[in-house]
Order: structure tokens, then sequence, then C-alpha cells
């Protein structure tokens, strides 16, 4: 499958890249808009750390979408937008964590230290959390630059391990309906499937152009 | 914030009939009665100055076992609602359950018994006065609501079939009709929806049969034309929309025990040392409240049911 060329201009992918720095606002502007009208519903603690949660992990899957994207359009210049949407992805855990640790904890330290030990749940979306820390924090031009693109790539294939950390995180708190969980988890397979198919592709080419 | 309540209301400080159409003046003068204590607690939102649009229940008796404790909305009582049939979104029943066909309406109460039944609905309506009981509700995902249901004592339902000594347990089963519940065609659980009780619990005069809310007919979403409510156990016991009550000799598997047994065991009575294997029961939110509170054993209601237990490993029969 390959879509028509598309390589937009300085002034289009400027354009672009500030469209979805509006649009990453959305979610939270909009959960601040239902707050505010009183729309966050019968628990709106549990609306708040719902919301901030799925949108931690789109985000967190579009940001992984690009490689593949990429793959299949040919469009590069979607990579330029990459480190936007997982800076997105890291902003909404944020907010995920402190939902938790302020509006349903609230600041209840020992209780939280209890929950991390014992619910796998919580542990596995903590585990999250701090993986993507070491990510956020090294993602500046002037970071990879003193890290080196290979190291740099190296460290921030953990984005990995935080998805499949957030998809577990989600599968294990649902009571029983297991839909969306489910729904996460295919689009994160899919997402993988479709790296391991470019990749043996692009070795039987390689080997090809070898032989 | 937590306030500190007596365990037991008198019943002198129930509501007056006349002041039914006036809860909020009611409970503001309960809370000035209470002290400067509750009225800090706040004055309910929840209360009403005219109907929510149902159909009137008449006169009810107050009931000793009501607490005082401030109502939750009828909008969050009827809009946040456990009730798979409908799916399983809190906001799913209120959006799907204008489907259910609460006339005719009948049940069956079968089993170990000795006159065998099956009453129509505006008959259950008849077989006791009927009362309004303001109980707490815990949800076993660790929320809660105070809801002033209508209704009578299960017992008087089931005095009705004369149960056989050997009868042991009731068995609940609710309706499931996948033409009119979207939930009921997905597999989420196994229908139809099955709970039980102990014999000593279904005739424990706390152990009602509601058929209204906030004095009116009972919204479909919350379990019409006639359910089941536990107060002391996980909002889940409560089955909805009952059409069939069996008498047995064995302990009743549940839906949510069949589901999943190492979470949702038979008895189910509200515990805060017992945490559910994936998220803690000591403490819960009360829907309207910024903070959780602390969950109480038994919801509360240990002065009138602990006795039950007397003996029993409650870690082990959770």
């Amino acid at each position: 499958m390959r879509l028509p060329r598309f390589n937009p201009d300085r002034r289009q992918f400027t354009l672009i890249w500030r469209a979805l720095w509006v649009a990453g606002l959305l979610p939270l502007l909009v959960l601040v808009s239902a707050g505010l009208r009183d729309a966050l519903g019968a628990n709106p603690i549990e609306y708040i750390t719902r919301a901030t949660g799925d949108w931690t992990l789109r985000l967190l899957l579009l940001t992984l979408a690009v490689t593949p994207l990429r793959q299949l359009t040919g469009w590069h210049w979607l990579v330029r937008l990459r480190r936007m949407l997982g800076l997105y992805a890291f902003f909404y855990a944020c907010l995920h964590l402190t939902t938790y640790v302020w509006l349903d904890q609230f600041f209840d330290w020992p209780g939280m230290l209890k929950d991390i030990a014992k619910r796998p749940f919580v542990t596995l979306g903590f585990a999250a959390f701090v993986l993507m820390l070491p990510l956020a924090a090294t993602s500046t031009n002037a970071m990879i630059r003193r890290l080196g693109g290979r190291t740099w790539q190296r460290l921030h294939r953990a984005v990995y391990a935080v998805a499949v950390l957030g998809v577990a995180h989600y599968w294990w708190l649902v009571k029983k309906d297991l839909t969306e969980p489910i729904l996460y988890a295919s689009v994160l397979g899919t997402l993988f499937a479709l790296r391991l198919w470019h990749a043996r592709r692009l070795q039987r080419t390689l080997q090809a152009q070898a032989a | 914030m937590l306030i500190k309540r007596p365990a037991d209301i008198a019943p002198s400080e129930i509501t007056p009939r006349a002041l039914f159409d006036g809860r909020r003046d009611f409970i503001r003068t309960a809370g000035l009665g209470l002290g400067a204590a509750l009225i800090g607690a706040g004055l309910p939102p929840a209360a009403r100055a005219a109907g929510h649009g149902g159909q009137p229940l008449g006169p009810l008796v107050k009931s000793p076992y009501s607490t005082s404790e401030k109502l939750n909305d009828y909008s969050d009582i009827t809009g946040y609602c456990n009730f798979y049939e409908f799916g399983t979104d809190k906001s799913d029943p209120a959006r799907n359950a204008h489907r259910l066909k609460t006339r005719p309406w009948t049940v069956s109460i079968e089993g170990l018994v000795n006159k065998p039944k099956t009453l129509a609905i505006e008959d259950v309506l008849k077989l006791a006065p009927l009362e309004e009981r303001i109980y707490r509700l815990r949800c076993v995902e660790a929320w809660s609501m105070v809801i002033p249901w209508v209704g009578f004592p299960l017992s008087a339902l089931l005095k009705q079939v004369e149960p056989l000594g050997s009868a042991k347990y009731v068995e609940f089963t609710t309706l499931a009709d996948p033409q009119t519940m979207p939930g009921v065609r997905s597999g989420v659980l196994d229908w139809p929806y099955v709970e039980g009780l102990r014999l000593d619990e279904a005739m424990h005069p706390l152990t009602l049969i509601a058929v209204g809310l906030y004095g009116e007919v009972l919204p479909n979403q919350n379990g019409a034309p006639m359910r089941l409510v536990v107060p002391w156990k996980y909002g889940f016991k409560s089955a909805k929309s009952i059409v069939k009550i069996r008498f047995t000799d064995k302990e009743p598997v549940s839906s949510w025990t069949r589901a999943a047994s190492r979470e949702y065991g038979f008895y189910s009575n509200v515990n805060p040392d017992v945490d559910h294997p994936r998220w803690s029961q000591a403490r819960e939110r009360r829907l309207g409240e910024f903070t959780k509170r602390k969950t109480l054993m038994f919801n509360g209601y240990g002065d009138q049911v602990a006795s039950l237990y007397t003996g029993m490993d409650l870690q082990k029969n959770f």
C-alpha cells in the first residue's frame, strides 16, 4: 500500500504541528469544561481518572503508530511529530497519577505505598509511569546529542514496555467487561506485528541484494 | 470529612409522614436536632421539593431501620447504576432500561415450599404496607450511596409459600430478555443473573423487596418492578428485576461467584478487613463527597446482623 507522496513544505508542516499541538490539549479542555458544567457524572473522580488514563493509552499507541505508518505510507515527516505525541502521553500520565495521588487517595502516602506493593494493577501502572520519566527527560535535541543517537534509541525502546505495562494495567483493573482493554491490546499487537513484518521484509530485501 | 453519628437512629427521629413531601425541610430539621456536627456535614442537595416524574407510591410507613444520613441525589441514584443486563457502563442502564417491560410481571416462588405460587406484581405490591427505608448502599467497587428505598421485608413475601424445614437457602433469578436487554446479548456474565441468600439472611427484617425510590415507583434502571436490597452486603447481592425465587437445601452459586469465585464469595458481606484481591475495601467514596470515608463492618449494620455470622471465619467465608 503506497499512499500518494505527500511531503509538506515548511509552512504546511508548521500548520500540521500546531494543529496537533492544539488537538493534544483538547481532551484536557473537554474535561475541564465538563467539570465546570458539573457534567462529570455521579463519580467525578472516577471519571477524571478514567479519562486521563484512556488518553495516556491512546497517545502512547499513537506514538507507537508513527513508525509503522511511516513504513506503510512513506510519509517520513511523520516522525517529526512523534516527540510531541510521546510528550502528550506523558502529560496525560502525569494528570492520571496526580488524580490518583490527590483526588483519589488525597495524599495518603502509606496507603498508596501499600496500594503499589499489593495491587498488581497499581504496580503495573506505577512501573509504566516510572519508565516514562527517563524518556520524557531525554526528549530534547540536546539530550539526543549528548547520549548519541544509538544510545538514545536503545533507551527509548523502553516505550514498548511502557505500552505493554499500560495495557496490562487497564486489563487488570476492570471488573469483568474486557472489551476496551482487549481493544487497546489488539491495537498494540497490530502495531508490533506491523513492525515485525516490516523488519522481515527489509531483511529479505537486503539478503536478496547481497546474494 | 468523617462525621461521627450514632449507630442507631431512634424511631422518634424518623421523618413525620406529613413532612414527606418537604424532605429538604425535614432533613434540615433533623440535622438541627442531631446537633451542629450534622449541619456541618452539609444539607442534602438530594432533597426533593417536587416529584421526579415517577408514579407516587402513596402513604409510606417510616422505618426505624432508616438512616438519617444525607441522601444521594435522585439523578445520581438513577444515573449511576450497575445493571449489566443493560450494559457495563454506569450510564448504560439509564440509557437502555426504558425498553424493559415491567407490566405484566410475575414472580414465581418455588422449590422446597408447601405452597408454590406465581404472583402478579400487582399482588406483590399489596402483600404488606409499603415502607420507606433509607439505607446505605456499598458497592464492591468501593463507592457508596444513601438511598431512600420503598418496599417491604422480603420475609412477608417468603411466608406466603410456607417454606419447608429442609429449605436452607433462597435463590433469586432475574429477568434475562435479549429482546429488551442489550447486555444479555453479550457474554459478559452467565445469564440469567442469579443471587442467593441463606434462609436466615433472607428472613432478616433488614432484607427488603424494593419497589420504589424517593417515594415513587422504582425506575427501570434500578431494578423495576421488584428487586432485592440487602444493605449489609455488597450491592451486587441485591438482585434486580426478580422473576423467580427458589428455596433450596444447597448453597446457590451466584453469577459473580461463577464468574470469579476468588473475587466474589457467596456471603459478600461488606467487610473493610477483607480486601477484594485487586483492590482495598477499607475505604469507600460516598458519592458526592470528596475524600474517602472508612468502610464500616457490615456496612454499619453490625448491630442488627453480626449475630448471623457468630463463629464463622469471615476471611474464609467472604
